[in-house]
This record gives structure tokens, sequence and C-alpha cells, in this order.
């Protein structure tokens, strides 16, 4: 059993769909800016990736979008693009084949919020019917079962941003094990963590960056390195048993060959170096790959000196120092929780397709003594990429690898 | 994945998985020897509700836990730092840890995982915050200086396994699990496939859920899902019972210590039971409505009991749902009839949400490790408050007095906003603990 990647959607600060976000990714831009969403100007986080020019009404129907948060807006669009780009709908004959998986960070923070201060601004009766089925971390994954009738295995992974990894992981496992009868998963997060009492919640994070310029909120692996910035915004993949995908006619993109996750403490930087080696060697050992077989590592670059440090030695330990290249597209994003690490394995998708390493935004002067080979400036054409490493953590202090490769029939 | 014996596999897993610790953090009694003592009495631990002034609201009753973190061995920073829910969690892991008599220092902290499920998480601490940076609802653009400094951690439903990993160790998958009201079934199948397909040799799963908040009460208000009997509580959780009138909120948490079975074997422990089924489906019909026949949910218990090799007629007990709400109860014995042919109406099937209500995503690990319990003693908790029957719910639902009985297989089965439906199903080897 191989399962392939035969559909992705992305909804991102930098752009929607592939080719947007692609062709944004590849160039470097960087969309980080000021966040002027609704009742956010006086946070005092100032900078963050927000998708903007997104009309939920245009992408999703009416019903559905008045009883969901604009995390589910977001998910159910990257869904639908991602079941087009697989041409994958429900089969009728087996509508138990197809499953559904999410991570979820946030909630619907925004929705939530309306109807909290309709319930304490105005009383208990004033909360609408849709609160129940909204804010809670499971919205995405029932409303994409519904509006596709796919009645197969439904997840939803609450882990931090590794969470993103982790659900496509849970998706590849569904798929091998044969008691579930699941042939496809659709899987991702998309997260919408600015409504204001969302950012409010976030300033706990000791990460978390404050700066006030766009060009230098974000710089991991540098000396100005000063936390993070985050985003909204994520994607979705179908994730399919490559005979399935074959037989039906599709065209798998990419391999998943391998994941692994390890937990080393909320904000313990320092161990998560060794959380991420082991994870690594997890995912590299499930993939049947050597290190050598990776050519591109997707770094989850936390922006933080300690963070950073412990990432490069990791990465340095299973590579060898400056041994890959390495690179993370989210400083021209931000980091959008559990939708960061599943548009990192979009990019990683896209990245093999085009023999393409693309660039770390606004990053520049990395850190000589961190030893790592970081792409900076512009995108780096290595010609053929045969596998790509995601990596991905979180700040209650998960670590995750995921391995990509090319698919050869 | 690609093909090897750990997850693309097309040889299929072969491990067992076995119970071998239990902690509970139910209303009506903190730990495990409360907790059966009340479900085996047919107690109900229903009132009206104390943890805030419920006046105004339509449902103003739930089953509250008295629960004190000192008492329950949580340090002041512990509880100051921890939400209501995370310490329920605490709490019971350190229970289930005791009783399963394992050291985990002693064992490689890279093999521990943890599992646990929430619905709503840490709702119940940022509902309180919100209250005062939006000045009561007054302002859209809240004022952060009001913040707790732990309110992140209210924000991030990641904060529950994390806690749990933190305070015993845990280095392997650890992952917090939000499937709505079947969180609880889908974290502890999580982590049993975790043991199955060898990628822990231990896991603590289980769910917490403490949503009794104003938020959260009056958002099933609003869709009438929760009982208005404000003036008998104690009799307002009536599931089958002909004059159920919706849930009664509950809050609470149970971690089970799930292990390979060999590996608890080497080290002589004593085993409960073992984990032999788990299958999760959706309805895709609706996110809150259930359909009258129930397919989903029978699809779900005829592939766990096709995993565990297992045939329907060899299940002694239904740990039902059994909600109280008028569809669910129905869709539920649908269900279980379709799976379980004519010997449905042979197999007791209760609800232990009469007596302890409905802690959403916590529910399925406490029914559980009610389960679990049932099986070490043989005996079937009832479902209190029933009475008069439902003509369309006609099965043996063991009318409010426990009952004796030999078990050796145990199906549990949840249902959830979402549309998801779950079932896990327990077996009990010869000479297993009791």
């Amino acid at each position: 059993m191989t399962s392939v990647i035969t559909g992705i959607g992305v909804v991102a600060p930098n752009g929607i769909g592939t080719d947007a976000f692609w062709k944004a990714t590849r160039e470097g831009v960087s969309v980080l800016d000021r966040v002027t969403r609704e009742g956010c100007l006086d946070l005092p986080l100032r900078i963050a990736g927000e998708v903007r020019g997104f009309d939920a009404t245009a992408a999703i129907e009416e019903r559905f979008v008045v009883q969901t948060d604009r995390f589910t807006h977001f998910a159910m669009a990257a869904a639908d693009l991602a079941l087009a780009d697989a041409r994958l709908t429900a089969d009728p004959d087996d509508p138990f084949a197809v499953g559904v998986v999410t991570a979820a960070g946030s909630g619907g923070g925004e929705f939530g919020q309306r109807e909290l201060q309709r319930l304490w601004g105005q009383g208990p009766h004033y909360v609408g019917p849709y609160q129940s089925i909204a804010w809670f971390y499971a919205a995405s994954t029932g409303q994409i079962s519904i509006r596709g009738g796919f009645k197969g295995p439904c997840g939803v992974v609450a882990s931090d941003e590794a969470g993103g990894l982790d659900a496509i992981g849970h998706a590849c496992r569904t798929l091998a094990r044969p008691d579930t009868g699941t042939r496809a998963v659709v899987v991702g997060a998309a997260e919408a963590p600015l409504a204001p009492y969302s950012g409010v919640c976030q300033l706990g994070y000791a990460e978390l960056s404050l700066a006030a310029d766009p060009e230098r909120a974000y710089q991991p692996f540098t000396a100005r390195a000063c936390g993070f910035s985050p985003a909204e915004g994520g994607a979705m993949l179908v994730v399919e048993d490559a005979e399935h995908a074959l037989a039906r006619g599709a065209r798998p993109r990419a391999v998943i060959a391998g994941h692994a996750a390890t937990f080393t403490g909320a904000s313990r930087w320092a161990e998560s170096r060794e959380g991420l080696v082991r994870a690594i060697g997890g995912a590299l050992e499930e993939a049947g790959l050597a290190p050598s077989d990776i050519d591109v590592v997707f770094a989850d670059a936390m922006g933080t000196p300690d963070a950073d440090r412990a990432e490069a030695e990791a990465i340095a330990a299973v590579f060898g120092p400056r041994g890959v290249p390495v690179t993370a597209p989210k400083t021209g994003t931000g980091r959008a929780y559990c939708g960061g690490s599943v548009l990192d394995t979009a990019a990683a998708v896209l990245a093999l397709e085009h023999g393409t390493v693309p660039p770390t935004p606004q990053v520049t002067e990395v850190l000589d003594d961190l030893g790592i080979d970081l792409v900076t400036g512009r995108a780096r054409a290595v010609g053929r990429l045969r596998a790509a490493l995601v990596l991905s953590r979180g700040l209650m202090g998960s670590n995750a690898a995921l391995v990509v490769k090319e698919y050869t029939k | 994945m690609a093909s090897n014996s750990r997850a693309g596999t097309s040889r299929f897993p072969t491990r067992r998985v076995a119970v071998t610790g239990a902690g509970v953090v139910a209303p009506g009694g903190v730990g495990v020897p409360a907790f059966w003592e009340l479900l085996t009495a047919g107690r109900t631990a229903t009132r009206g509700i104390t943890l805030f002034d419920p006046t105004g609201f339509r449902s103003r009753i739930a089953a509250e836990c008295d629960f004190d973190p000192a008492a329950a061995g949580l340090t002041p920073a512990d509880a100051q730092r921890a939400d209501r829910y995370v310490q329920f969690a605490l709490a019971a892991a350190d229970e289930a840890v005791r009783d399963s008599g394992l050291d985990l220092d002693r064992e490689d902290p890279w093999r521990i995982g943890v599992s646990l499920g929430t619905a709503v998480g840490g709702t119940t601490r940022l509902e309180r915050d919100y209250v005062l940076v939006s000045e009561h609802g007054a302002r859209w653009d809240v004022d952060h200086r009001q913040a707790d400094p732990h309110l992140h951690r209210a924000f991030a439903p990641s904060a529950l396994a994390s806690e749990i990993a933190e305070r015993h160790g845990a280095r392997g998958p650890v992952q917090t699990v939000s499937t709505g009201c079947t969180s609880g079934l889908d974290a502890v199948g999580y982590a049993f496939h975790a043991i199955e397909e060898g990628r822990a040799d231990i896991v603590l799963a289980g769910a917490s859920d403490s949503p009794i908040s104003p938020i959260t009460v009056a958002c099933f208000d609003a869709i009438k899902a929760t009982s208005a009997n404000n003036d008998d509580p104690a009799h307002a959780s009536r599931p089958f019972d002909a004059n159920r009138d919706g849930f009664v909120m509950g809050e609470g948490g149970a971690v089970l210590v799930l292990e390979d079975l060999e590996h608890a074997r080497a080290r002589g422990a004593p085993v409960y039971c073992e984990v032999r089924g788990y299958a999760t489906y959706g309805n895709a019909y609706h996110m809150t409505g259930l359909t009258t026949e129930g397919m989903e949910m029978s699809e779900a218990i005829d592939r766990a009991l096709a995993h565990a090799r297992l045939d329907a007629s060899g299940i002694d007990y239904v740990n039902a749902h059994g909600s109280g709400t008028k569809q669910n109860d129905r869709h539920e014995t649908a269900a279980v009839k379709r799976s379980l042919g004519a010997h449905a109406y042979a197999t007791p099937m209760s609800s232990i949400k009469s007596m302890v209500g409905h802690s959403l995503g916590a529910i399925g690990a406490i029914e559980l490790a009610a389960c679990t319990l049932a099986l070490a003693h043989g005996v079937v908790p009832p479902t209190a408050n029933y009475e008069t029957p439902d003509p369309e719910c006609d099965l043996d639902y063991v009318p409010r007095t426990a009952r004796e009985a030999r078990l050796r297989t145990v199906l549990s089965v949840g249902s959830g906003f979402g549309g998801f439906q779950s079932a896990v199903v327990l077996n009990r080897a010869e000479g297993s603990r009791s």
C-alpha cells in the first residue's frame, strides 16, 4: 500500500489556489503586514499573514457560510480545490470509502466571539443556533464530510502546529489499515486566529512576535529573530491509496512516505532538538529512505534563538553541517498554526514537481554558526528533487516530521 | 505511506492491546471506587447548576463534579495554570497510572504516548476572561490588559495532552483529539491503533471536558438539545424513557492506561481487558441531525467487531450513547438492532448518562472506564430514571437497577455533532483482573 497525494487545495495569505501560491512562494514574496481584521488594530500583535480578498460566499453555498466560522470557510474552500484537482467525488455505491481528517488549533474564534458578545451583551436567548457547531474544533471535518457526502472515517487532531502533519499521518494510516475500508482521505488544516479575542489569547505565547515592522517581525535563523508572526489560512489534500488512484485514472502528484511524532515539552526548545532528530529518524525509517535521499528540508523555523538553534542542530545531526538545502517559505506568510505545516507540505510537493527549492522570504544574514544551508533571496533550481522532509513543532511541545517523495511508476 | 510493518502495511498489525489501569473524575464522586459505587447504586448526580448563576437560561441543570484540586494531588500552581478540564485529566491520569502499577520512570519515554480527547477544551476559562476583556460583551475590540497570563493554554486544546505528557514523562506520540462528543471513544481508538501498529508501547488514553459555563449552556439552549426539566434535576436525564426531553450536561474526565499486552505480561501486570476493535464513520447527513436508520453507527459497530474477529452474537453488554434526546435514542436503538439482529433483544444496553450526565467529549472515555469496571466486576450498570417505555426504543435498557452478569465482550458506542459515529469493543480474557 502506498499513499499518494492526488489533490492539493490552498487558501493561503500569499495566494488562493496552487498556481497563485506557488508563484508567490517561488518568488519569495512576503505578504506579512499590519493586522487589519476588525477590532484587532489596538492589539500588541501587529504583524500577521491575513488571507485577503477571500470571498466566502463566492466559494461556498450560503447555508454553509452562515453556519460556520472563517476557519471552516477556508477549510471548505481548500477542500473543494483539492477535490477538483483530484477529480474525486463521493461514490454513491461506497460512501464509506472516503474519509475526512483535519487538524485544528484555534477553532471558530471569530464566530465564538460574536456569540459571546450576544450572550454577555444582550442575554442567553440571543445566542444563535449555530454556535454549537461553528466554534468547536471538529466543525471543518463535519462540514466537509456533509458537503461532500463522505462517510468514511472522520478524524480531528487538535495537536498544535505539528498537528497538521499528524493529521496527514493519521490519514495515511487509516488508508493502510484494511479494517477501515478507506480508499481516500480529504486531509489538512486551515485556521483563522486573527479575531480580536483570539489575538488576545495568543499574547501569552512567549514566542509570538510583537514587532511592528513587517520586514523584521519574523526572521528565524538570524540575529534579529524575535518570534513568529501568526497567519490564517491553510491547505487540504486528497490522499489516496495509489492503486485506487491509478484505477480511477487519477494522477499521483507525490508519495507520502513516512511520518513520526514526538513530544519534548512546551517551550523547552533545547529538548526539541532530540525530539526532532527522533521524529526525522522515525519518518525516514518508515519511508525506507536514508538522509542522503532527502533533497530539501522545509524547516519549522519558530523564530526564537533557542528554538532555531535546536532545529538547526537537529538538521545538522541527521544530514551533517550544511548537508541539505533548508527552506522556510512561511517567513513570507506567517505561521498558520495547524494550517502552516500543511501549507509546507503543499509547497514541498510543488517544489518536487518543479525541481525548485523556494526561498525563505525576508531572511538574510543567516547566523553562520547554525550550520544550515538556508535558501534565501531567490529560489534555487536544482534540476531534480526526489524527496522532501517537512518539519513542524508546536508551542505545547509536539515535534513532527513528514517525508514526501516524487511519484514514480 | 510506503510499505513496511509500521504504517503502510500490507501485513496487518498483530500486537494486542491491554487495559491495565483506570482513573475517573465524574459527577457524584472523584476516583474509581466512588464512580463505580454511584453507577452500581443507580444514583443520579444531576442537580441545579452551581458553577454559575443559571437564571435566565432554558436549561438550568447539570451533572457537576465536586472536585478539589488539592485533594486530587494538584499543587496550587497546577490549579492556577491548568484549566478545570485539564485538572480532571491530570487527576484521572494519576489514578490510572497508580492503578496500572507502572513505574513510568523505568520505561522508555519515547515509547510512551498520550491520546486525550476534548470537545470544547478551555471554553470555561476562555469565557471567563472574555467577560473581563470585553467589559461584559460591550466591546468587540477587547482590552488585552485584563487577560490571564495562562489564557493561551485555554486557547490551545493541545495543552490537554501536553500537560499529561509532561507530568508522566511521555515523549512518544502525544495528541489531543477533538471530534466533538465522540472524542473520548476516538482518543482511546487512536491510542489502540498506535499500540497495535507499533508506534508506542504504553499510551495514556482518555478524555476530559468541563463545559458547564454560560456560553455552552446557551448554545445547547438555542437548539433545545438539553433537558429543561429544571424542577426535578435528579430525574431529568432519562435516556430511552418515553418522557425524555433532552440531555443533561455533565463534566468530568477519565484516563485508561493502554499497554502492549506482551509488555503488560512481561511485567506481570494484572489486565482488566483488551481493546479489540474500534471504528468511526461520518453520517454525511447533518451537523446535529441523525437519520432514523442508524446505518453509519451500525457500520462502525460491524467494522469494530470484524476487526476484533468477534461475532455480534458474542456481545454481552452494550454501553449506549443514550444521551436522552428523542432522536438519539431512536437512532441508536435502530443501529444496534441493525448490527446485532435478534441478539439485540437479548443484550442489556444501558446509558450511564442517566446518572453522570453528558460530559460532551469526556463521556466516551468515562463510559469506557465504566465498561472496563463492568467487565472486571461482572455487573451491568443500569439506566437510571427509566420508567416508561418508548415504542420506538424496545430493547432491554436495564431499568434503574444494576444487574450481575457474566461479561466477556462489551460494546460502547458514541454519536456526536458533525455526524460522527464511533464504536469500541472490549473483551475480557479468562483470568483477567477482577
